[in-house]
């Protein structure tokens, strides 16, 4: 028996899973407030535009986003295994290929603000 | 002290001459702190003899007389009359061969805890002169629950993810492993690694926690396999990016 290499996508489906317990609903709900203009001058546009253009903000935004996908691809495939759906290369390949996307589009419009 | 009549269902199966298992229905006059063990023996000496099961202690300590209890991997010993309706339905352990009736073929689940090295691995040869390893009391803190496992496999009966993959080393084998990895005189972490940090190893495991669920010793290993999980992915990115750390 050989080690596994299965850390590397444990490593961040957990620490995702911290991050979308305790951060990802309530961000959710504010960024939807926010959005609706129902919210404190803290969420204002302005303020969040400044947060997101300070780097210490953007490795915030980063780090919470790109969990949180990591997180949500692992967990649904293995939902699915456990729902019988066995093409497990087939369903690992397209649910970390979404998060790469996800991943990778987070740094270009993190980097364009 | 009351006494209730039960319809003790059991099932019977002899691999050598039955093609497939049946159920047999026992009348059974319980008394009301009887466990289903007392039942199953009062079947065996007043009812059919040819009823097979394994028991032992009779106190929840030997883990012998585990079997799925109206549908649930528990301790015939530890499952009280009075928590069942009238009708009772006892069956082998799940996701283990029957080898007749109610026992179980256990190899598989012996070949995979033996292959954890469940057994202290000292870090040095110590001379009997030099006394004893000491231990304060944090230090056996971090292992001790783990040291309540009794092998009845009850975790392997309801992990579903061992009855998916019998190949998956199982909670009470890794746990086993985690409480001697715990131990602050063992050294013997890199060799079980090598087993349990496989693919077959801890990360077979899906978390589901059925396997704490029944538990009937409280050790936890659902927790115990989370915990393999992180020391090893932490191992996984020393080993990969840190290389010169030598771990």
């Amino acid at each position: 028996m050989s080690k596994s290499n299965k850390p590397i996508v444990w490593g961040p489906f957990a620490a995702g899973g911290t991050v979308t317990a305790f951060l990802t609903p309530v961000l959710t709900l504010l960024a939807l407030f926010a959005a609706m203009r129902f919210s404190p001058d803290m969420f204002t546009y302005a303020s969040m535009h400044a947060f997101a253009s300070n780097w210490l903000g953007k490795l915030i935004i980063f780090g919470v986003i790109t969990l949180s996908l990591w997180h949500a691809a692992h967990r649904f495939r293995i939902t699915l295994f456990d729902f019988g759906v066995r093409a497990d290369l087939v369903v690992a390949t397209i649910l970390y290929m979404i998060a790469a996307i996800g991943t990778v589009s987070t740094i270009f419009s993190l980097l364009s603000i | 002290m009351s006494e209730r009549q039960i319809q003790l269902e059991v099932l019977r199966y002899d691999p050598e001459t039955d093609r497939e298992p049946r159920f047999q229905t026992y009348t059974v006059p319980c008394l009301n702190e009887w466990v289903v063990l007392d039942a199953l023996n009062y079947v065996k000496d007043n009812l059919d003899t040819t009823v097979s099961y394994r028991w032992s202690c009779h106190m929840a300590v030997c883990g012998s007389c585990g079997m799925m209890i109206n549908g649930e991997p528990k301790l015939a010993c530890k499952a009280f009359i009075h928590e069942y309706p009238d009708q009772i339905r006892v069956e082998p352990m799940a996701h283990f061969p029957i080898e007749r009736d109610l026992v179980t073929v256990v190899e598989d689940f012996i070949t995979k805890f033996a292959s954890v090295k469940p057994y202290l691995i000292p870090k040095e040869d110590k001379p009997v002169s030099a006394g004893e390893f000491k231990q304060t009391p944090a230090e056996l803190m971090k292992f001790k629950q783990y040291t309540l496992c009794i092998n009845c496999m009850l975790c392997y009966a309801a992990c579903p993810q061992y009855g998916l993959v019998p190949e998956f080393l199982g909670p009470a084998a890794i746990s086993m492993a985690h409480r001697y990895n715990q131990d602050s005189r063992d050294g013997g972490r890199d060799q079980r690694q090598e087993v349990i940090a496989s693919h077959e190893g801890v990360w077979e495991c899906s978390f589901v926690g059925a396997c704490s669920e029944v538990c009937p010793k409280h050790v936890d290993p659902a927790g115990a396999l989370q915990q393999v999980k992180v020391a090893s992915t932490i191992d996984w990115y020393k080993e990969h990016l840190m290389p010169w750390s030598k771990k």
